[in-house]
Parts: structure tokens; C-alpha cells; sequence
């Protein structure tokens, strides 16, 4: 029997039933290995329930970082019987199943190793609650694991050490379960498996962590003082932990006091609402959501986007449209954020790809959003937002002072002989702002949504409305100077082929470009990070003659953006979309790359859909 | 509508308040609703209340939706920052605004059609969260900037200008505000003035959420014969519960009452709200008893007015959430980010 034989690269998969407890068993088997050294990224590929249905847990290891999701498996850890077919099906030739042999099976493939473990026999034999038999199955696994792929079991005995923390009581009987499974590999599994875990640095100066937590994170540091949201998936966990990091950071030492707010709304309208009536008052101030939340806000949108309203606001996308997949992950809310709310609106957007940028940018937005006076979106998606990447770790300039944008002073309104609020006295579109409770005789202002002059006062006349359309047109189209560049792989262009790309794609990019210039296609690449786009991103778009533009929705939206704002030619573009609420795989774009490339002088290449 | 500023010049003798400003400086731009409006008589309350009072206007904040009502904050307080939010939406963004600076008096304004429809939602949370806010409905039972529809507060049997007759029943604010757990709760009429200015200026030292539902007749709309929202209507079934006195701290209280009628309501700031109940049954300060004679008045035709409802125990929103003394908004950047050192612990944890 063949048997796949790696060090320090593969997948590994688990599958589950939700709501069994699996789920922290499988991190802690990811970090695991991140501790060995090897950088990994796990995916949850989760149902939209609470328990029965079949979940998975999907983690790639690779020292060459390539840590973008791979389809095929080789090792399948399957507990889950219902979804036995399709999991053994997934496994590669020479690959491993692993699965309880309490109840014998016949997994009917010849071309893959089976590791029996009788995991239900295991701990009914060793524990007497059959609630904690049930949990402890995923930690005995995680013990056979770490005989069979030789990770140092200390760091397993340690992680458990450091979850229960507090509740001491629990780290014996874990420990117990990783033992009883590392004990039985060990006797009967001696040579099952060839893939193995050879200790690294690698992952020195990397932290494991998810782009929600980071994000989160960035708005304490960032200086937001209020977080308005309504639960959804997959936001509800930038929310948390913000409160979480709030909890530990900002909370008066000696009054007892917070120093934030955290308000749970009764849906998107108001959570938005509120967001945008903390900033009118100067607070610093966000909400998160998703596609759905996105689309309830958007009247407010408009109304922040008019009278000029420092908001950020963090938009998770899962799939769409309407309900869709909520547990699964696009990149399909770009138009809808671009150009949010009726009438002639359009907005800026950063776009992280992966949990430290989430962390900048979220702290950036708040001095951005201050800036421009304007709503920012934080686009980031489940895929970032949810799962776990390793990344290098967040950083922090002490000297770094926030950026409050245009906000007059008493002293300044003192100092002056007039003021408007929507004036543009410097020539960047960017007017001054004033805060209640400033001053006891200037400044007050009547803000609102209606057509208004330079002097905030209510106006029906046509000429000013489209004089302060066209001023605040003029402050979006300067605004690229304070967003984050692109980023490009390569130091000088070299090839007549570019590839744009953006967000979490960021993971299988890497691999994506190799595979290319193996096959005798190497592609400049540029990574988009925020829109309204600025001059390297045309500059990169005219000096190639082909652009493959890679996306994960349906509808090429950002091609649309690029095209629709920057008034170049469809024709040049090439897209290549997945959207199918899985993570985007090297393999895919790369293959459909190549694909359009070898076919080029042939026939006239279709836009690539997975 | 257009912007039209009122002339500034005063008559050097104009009564002045303990700020030193007359009752003008608290005015607003000339209004734009028709004559008669009801709704410029509340206008002409709060500057009252506000005068009375000595608030310096830049530390109120007035807010509205959409709607004849939620123009009308342009009409008073020119120096108070202002806000005309989305329809029905007024209650979020005063949310948001009250977490940024607690220490802002909050005005909210607006109509039935604003609050009692599209921002029933909001406007519920509000009340439950306990938003420190007075929160002023300008109550005339129809949507008159789009020509007379019925609202969701116009009487059952009441009839439009066009002779329609209203199938539904009517939603009542006060009911549902003590229902939700509003902190204080009245409803007057702006053609009351002796009534309304002494509830503006008890709920505006209120903490909490503080609801006056203000039947405003419409002239244009609802006005007419069959209306139950008419001028002519209410002067007929008003009934009052009470007769509110509002003593600021260190005043004297002058009023003298009938024995056994009088309660006194402490506030927070250790003001005095004197009430003189015109009917031994009422007491304002139990929640079952003033829902069930709000229901039995409107059984009988009747529009109950007055303090309904009052707890001088509750906590505002931004004391539940503990939020710090010094307001969100002023906290100093050394006191949000936490620094370098402290990531470096959060780095830890996350390797």
C-alpha cells in the first residue's frame, strides 16, 4: 500500500458532528503544530446550527507557508458516520483515514490507509459520565495524532494546561484522554502514518489568530469608544472582542468605570444609527455586520455619507445574496459598499487580507474615517474574520498620535470671523466640523440629510445642492492619499500579464504565482487594499497589456469598480471568480490561468467559472 | 421651506434669566408650518422651559426624524446643536449621541407618524434602555407633509378631512412607554402652555426616558369636525390628572394645596416636583394603576393629560452601562490606546 510521506506539509481534515466539542480539540491540535514551528491555517467549514449537523474542521500545514486552502485531503480524521461517504471520498491515494473503530467499517477504497482507533471504547472503558466520554473522544484522537505524526506531546499537555486555567480540576482527566490515545497509537499504530511534524522557528515572531479578534483589537487601540452591532454571522466576533479587549484595557483602575460603551442593538437600523450619533458628538465610534446588516443600513449610509459623519463600519462577508450561506465566505458585498444608499453616493473602502492587517486598518479607520468625514467600510470576510491565520505579530508605533480630521476648538471658533460648516476653506474638499457643547455661542449647526449650503442652512435651490455634490465628489477623489497602497509581489514589472487581486485570496496567492512561473508563466501581481483606487493601481492596469482579475463572487464586481471608475477597457480583464463559499485554492487560479494562456492564440477565452 | 433668520434686535428691557439672556436668545429660525400650528406652540414651550430653566443652549442637543414635527427644532435654540436624522430613526442616533457625551441635555422631537409607525422600534428600545432624553411627540394623528393620511395614533371612528373613517385602532405612547418602563411619562396639549411648561422643564431634569406626548392639532389636515385630534375635541375631553409645579434646587415652594393631595417627587439633581393630583385615585407613581386609568379614559372618550407616570428610581443608559464620569467623547488618547507594551502581552497570548 502506498502511503503519502511528507514532512511538514499537508491537510488535515476532521469531521464532525456539531456541537460535540470538537471544535476546540481541532484548534488545539492547529496550535500544536503552530508550536512546532510549522505555520498552519485551520478553517472551520461550519453549518449555520447549534448541534446535530455535519461540521468540519479543515487545517494546512506548510513550512513553505503556502497556507491558502488545498482541496484533497490526506489525512481524515471522520467522526461524523453521516457524512462518511463524502469524507472518505475526499481523501487523496496513499492518504490516511482515521476514523472509530468501535463500530467496524468497510470504507470499500483500496488506495487509502485506514487507522482504526476505537475512540467510544476508549473512554468508555476510562471514564464513567457518558457526557464527558463523548468530549473526551476528540481529545484521545488529538493524543493518537500526536503519536502518529510525532508532535512533541508536552506542547499538547501544556495547551491543555493553558484552556483550563482557573479550572484545574479539568487539566487531569484531559491530559488522561490525550495519554489513553497517544498510549494506544503507540502500541498499535507503530508506522501507520509517513506524515510527520519535524520541530521549526518558523512561526517565531507569529502570533495564530483571527481577523475579527484582531479587528476588534484595532478599535481599542484605534480610540473607539462605542460599538453599536446586531448580532450576525460572521461579525458577532469582532463585537466580542472588542468588549473582550475592553474588559481587560479600559476598564478606570480605581473608579471601576468603562471607558467605552458596548450596546447590543435592536437590529442594523439602530446599531448604525447610534454609531453615527456617537460621532456626531465626537466619540470615536463603529459597528460590524454583514451582507444583511449592510443592506439595512444603507439609508443611514447615505445620511453619513451627506452630512458628513465620520463612521466606521466593519462588513464580515459570508455568502450571498439575501440569506445565503451565512457560514461560508465571499468577497460579493464590493458594489454594494462602493456605492451604498440612493442618490450619488460613493464610499471608501479598506480592504485587509488577513488579521494583522485587520488590526491596522481597523485602527487606521477611526483617523481615515475622522479625516474625510466620511462612513469607512472595513471589508474583511469569513474566511479572515472566522478562521484562524498564522500571521506575523501586530505592531505598535508609541509616537503614533490619532488624527482627529477638522474639528474646530473653542479657541479657533473664538479666533474667527465666520464659519461654515460644509465651506471648503482649503481647497480639499474637506470642510470644518464642530461639536456640541464646544462653545456657548458659535459653531451650533442644524445637521441633516436634506439639500443643504455651504452654512448648513436648508436650501431647495439646484445650483448649491450640485455645488456641494461636486465638493464632496472632490474630497472622495483625494482621499486615496490616506488610504493604503496596493502592494505588489514583484519589484519591477516583468511580465505583459498582470493579476489583480485582493482580500483573503491574499492565502493562496503565493503558491498561485510559483505553480505559474513553473509552468513558464510568471504574472506580475498587485494586491488592491482600499478603494477609492489611487494612481499605482492605474499606473499597474495601463503598463499590462492582460489582467487577470481574481475574485471570489460571481459578478466580477471589482472589475466592475475598476472599470466603471477608472474608465478603462473590459476587454483587457480576465476574470477568474469562485464563489462556490469556500475559500479560493492556488491550484484553481493558477489552473485557470494557465488554462486562458495555453488557449490564447486559439480560441476566444471565456471568463473562467468555478 | 427656506432658511429665513429672524431679526436679533431685542428691547433693552427684556426680563433676563440667571445666564443674563432673554427669552429670545433661546428662539430658532421664523417657522415654516402653517399659521396655527400646534406644533409652534410647543416650540414656544420648550424656549420657555428652556429660559426658565438658564440652560445654556450649547449644552442641549436637539434632535428629530422626519415630519412637520421634526422640522421644528430649527424653530427653537439656535444656538443648541441640532440633528434631523432619517424617518423614524431619531431614537438610535440619540442613543449614539448620549454614549458619546452623557453630559449633553438631550431634546428629542417628534410626531406620531415618525414614532408611532416607522420608529415604533426605536423608539420602544429607547424607553426600555432608559435613553436619557425628553422625548416630545408631537401628537396630531396624521402625516400632513404628504397631504392627511391617517396615522398609527389617529382614534378608531375618527374621521379625515375627506370624510374617510379610520378602521384602526390607535396605538397609545404613554400606555406603551410606562408599559416598556419609561421613567417618565406625561401628555399635554400644546394648547395647554400652563401645563406644558412645567412637564418640559420636570422632564428635562429627569434622568431617564422621559416621554411627552404633546396633542398638537393639525389646522390643515385634522382640525375638522369628526376629528378626534381637533382643537375643539380636546379642550372638550381633556382630563387632567395632576397639576405639576417644578421647584428647582434651593427655591422655596409656594403652591399651597388641599391636604392629602400633594406629592413630592425628588430629582436627581435634588430638585422638587410638586404634584397636586386633581383625583384621589391617581397616583402617579404605580405603573399598574396608571395603565389601567389610561385605558379606562380611553374607554370613556377621554384624553388623559398630566404627569401619568413617574420612578424616580430608575438608572439612565449610560449609568446601566457604567460608562465613565468624564463624557466618551472627552476622554484624552493616553486613556484609549492602550500602547506598545500592552500588545506585546497580547501578542503573547496569541503565539
Amino acid at each position: 500500500m502506498n502511503k503519502i510521506s511528507s514532512i511538514n506539509e499537508f491537510v488535515i481534515k476532521f469531521a464532525n458532528v456539531n456541537g460535540s466539542g470538537s471544535a476546540s480539540a481541532n484548534q488545539m491540535f492547529a496550535k500544536g503544530i503552530f508550536r512546532s514551528g510549522i505555520p498552519v491555517s485551520p478553517k472551520n467549514i461550519f453549518p449555520s446550527n447549534i448541534q446535530g449537523l455535519p461540521t468540519w474542521f479543515e487545517i494546512r500545514a506548510s513550512e513553505k507557508g503556502y497556507l491558502g486552502r488545498k482541496a484533497g485531503i490526506d489525512f481524515m480524521v471522520a467522526m461524523n458516520p453521516q457524512s462518511y461517504a463524502q469524507d472518505v471520498a475526499e481523501i487523496n491515494p496513499g492518504g490516511y483515514l482515521l476514523y472509530d473503530s468501535s463500530w467496524k467499517r468497510d470504507f470499500k477504497r483500496e488506495d487509502i490507509n485506514i487507522i482504526e482507533v476505537p475512540l467510544t471504547t476508549l473512554c468508555v472503558d476510562e471514564f464513567n459520565n457518558p457526557k464527558t466520554r463523548l468530549l473526551f473522544k476528540n481529545l484521545v484522537y488529538v493524543g493518537a495524532l500526536s503519536y502518529l505524526m510525532n508532535i512533541n506531546k508536552d506542547i499538547f499537555i501544556k495547551l491543555i494546561e493553558e484552556q483550563f486555567k482557573g479550572k484545574e480540576k479539568l487539566i487531569a482527566p484531559n491530559v488522561q484522554a490525550l495519554e489513553i490515545g497517544f498510549k494506544y497509537a503507540k502500541k498499535h499504530l507503530v508506522d501507520a502514518c509517513k506524515i510527520k511534524v519535524n520541530q521549526t522557528n518558523l512561526t517565531d515572531g507569529m502570533i495564530l489568530t483571527n481577523g475579527n479578534n484582531a479587528g476588534g483589537l484595532g478599535c481599542v487601540y484605534g480610540g473607539a469608544t462605542v460599538c453599536t452591532w446586531y448580532p450576525i454571522t460572521p461579525s458577532t466576533s469582532l463585537a466580542e472582542s472588542y468588549k473582550k479587549y475592553c474588559d481587560q484595557l479600559r476598564v478606570d483602575e480605581n473608579t471601576g468605570k468603562n471607558k467605552f460603551a458596548f450596546v447590543q442593538a435592536e437590529d442594523e437600523l439602530a446599531s448604525i444609527g447610534m454609531a453615527i450619533g456617537a460621532n456626531w458628538n465626537g466619540a470615536r465610534a463603529f459597528t460590524a455586520t454583514s451582507g444583511p446588516g449592510i443592506s439595512l443600513m444603507t439609508e443611514f449610509i447615505g445620511l453619513a455619507y451627506f452630512a458628513e459623519i465620520p463612521v466606521v463600519i466593519f462588513n464580515i462577508q459570508r455568502g450571498g445574496p439575501s440569506t445565503g450561506m451565512p457560514t461560508r465566505t465571499q468577497q460579493s458585498d464590493i458594489l454594494s459598499c462602493a456605492y451604498a444608499s440612493h442618490g450619488d453616493t460613493k464610499h471608501v473602502i479598506l480592504i485587509p487580507s488577513d488579521p494583522k492587517e485587520c488590526f491596522e486598518f481597523s485602527a487606521d479607520s477611526f483617523d481615515i474615517s475622522d479625516r474625510l468625514q466620511t462612513p469607512i467600510f472595513v471589508l474583511s470576510d469569513l474566511d479572515i474574520g472566522m478562521n484562524d491565520w498564522t500571521c506575523p505579530e501586530f505592531e505598535w508605533d508609541d509616537n503614533k498620535k490619532f488624527d482627529r480630521g477638522k474639528v474646530l476648538s473653542k479657541d479657533d471658533l473664538d479666533s474667527m470671523e465666520s464659519w461654515g460648516r460644509y465651506l471648503d476653506v482649503d481647497g480639499d474638499g474637506i470642510p470644518f466640523r464642530t461639536l456640541p457643547g464646544t462653545h456657548p455661542e458659535k459653531g451650533a449647526y442644524f445637521t441633516r440629510g436634506s439639500s443643504h449650503d455651504e452654512y448648513a442652512r436648508y436650501i431647495e435651490d439646484g445650483e448649491v445642492n450640485a455645488r456641494n455634490l461636486s465638493r464632496i465628489l472632490k474630497k472622495f477623489e483625494g482621499a486615496y492619499k490616506f488610504l493604503p497602497k496596493p502592494i505588489f509581489k514583484q519589484e519591477t514589472n516583468a511580465s505583459s500579464n498582470g493579476l489583480i487581486y485582493f482580500g483573503s485570496t491574499e492565502a493562496a496567492m503565493q503558491e498561485s504565482l510559483d505553480q505559474l512561473s513553473c509552468s513558464g508563466f510568471p504574472i506580475d501581481a498587485m494586491r488592491i487594499r482600499s478603494f477609492p483606487f489611487g494612481p499605482e493601481v492605474w499606473d499597474f492596469i495601463d503598463q499590462h497589456e492582460t489582467i487577470f482579475l481574481v475574485e471570489q463572487n460571481r459578478d466580477a464586481q471589482m472589475k466592475t469598480l475598476i472599470v466603471s471608475e477608472g474608465n478603462v477597457n473590459p476587454e483587457k480583464f480576465i476574470s477568474i471568480l469562485c464563489f462556490d463559499g469556500s475559500p479560493i485554492t492556488a491550484n484553481f487560479i493558477s489552473e485557470s490561468i494557465s488554462d486562458v494562456l495555453l488557449n490564447k492564440n486559439t480560441s476566444q477565452p471565456a471568463e473562467e467559472i468555478k | 421651506m427656506t432658511y429665513i433668520v429672524k431679526p436679533v434686535n431685542h428691547h433693552p428691557n427684556l426680563e433676563k434669566n440667571k445666564l443674563g439672556l432673554t427669552r429670545r436668545d433661546y428662539e430658532g429660525t421664523i417657522s415654516t408650518l402653517c399659521a396655527g400650528c400646534g406644533h409652534d406652540s410647543i416650540s414656544a414651550a420648550v424656549i420657555e422651559a428652556c429660559y426658565d430653566l438658564s440652560i445654556s443652549s450649547d449644552q442641549i442637543a436637539k434632535l428629530s426624524g422626519i415630519g412637520c414635527s421634526s422640522k421644528s427644532p430649527s424653530y427653537f435654540l439656535n444656538q443648541a446643536h441640532g440633528f434631523n436624522s432619517v424617518h423614524g430613526r431619531m431614537p438610535s442616533v440619540a442613543t449614539g449621541a448620549n454614549l458619546g457625551n452623557k453630559d449633553l441635555l438631550y431634546l428629542g422631537v417628534s410626531g406620531d407618524g415618525d414614532t408611532a409607525a416607522i420608529g415604533i422600534g426605536q423608539f420602544m428600545h429607547a424607553a426600555r434602555r432608559q435613553l436619557n432624553i425628553t422625548y416630545i411627540v408631537e401628537n396630531n394623528g396624521t402625516y400632513g407633509l404628504t397631504k392627511g393620511q391617517f396615522s398609527a395614533t389617529n382614534d378608531q371612528g375618527s374621521k379625515s378631512k375627506y370624510g374617510e373613517e379610520n378602521v384602526f385602532a390607535p396605538i397609545d405612547l404613554p400606555t406603551m412607554a410606562i408599559q416598556l418602563g419609561a421613567g417618565f411619562v406625561g401628555r399635554s396639549f400644546s394648547g395647554d402652555k400652563q401645563q406644558l411648561v412645567p412637564l418640559l422643564k420636570a422632564a428635562m431634569k429627569f434622568e431617564g426616558f422621559s416621554l411627552i406626548d404633546i396633542i398638537s392639532p393639525c389646522v390643515t389636515f385634522n382640525n375638522h369636525l369628526g376629528s378626534t385630534k381637533s382643537f375643539d375635541h380636546i379642550r372638550e375631553h381633556n382630563e387632567s390628572v395632576s397639576s405639576l409645579d417644578f421647584v428647582p434646587i434651593g427655591k422655596e415652594i409656594k403652591t399651597t394645596y388641599k391636604e392629602g393631595t400633594k406629592v413630592d417627587v425628588p430629582l436627581h439633581d435634588g430638585a422638587m416636583l410638586t404634584l397636586e393630583k386633581l383625583s384621589k385615585k391617581y397616583n402617579p407613581l404605580d405603573k399598574g394603576q396608571a395603565i389601567q386609568s389610561l385605558n379606562e379614559a380611553e374607554k370613556n372618550g377621554k384624553v388623559l393629560t398630566g404627569l401619568l407616570f413617574i420612578n424616580p428610581e430608575v438608572k439612565d443608559h449610560a449609568e446601566i452601562l457604567n460608562i465613565s464620569d468624564t463624557p466618551l467623547n472627552q476622554l484624552a488618547e493616553k486613556e484609549l490606546c492602550p500602547g506598545a507594551k500592552k500588545l506585546a502581552k497580547i501578542n503573547a497570548s496569541l503565539n
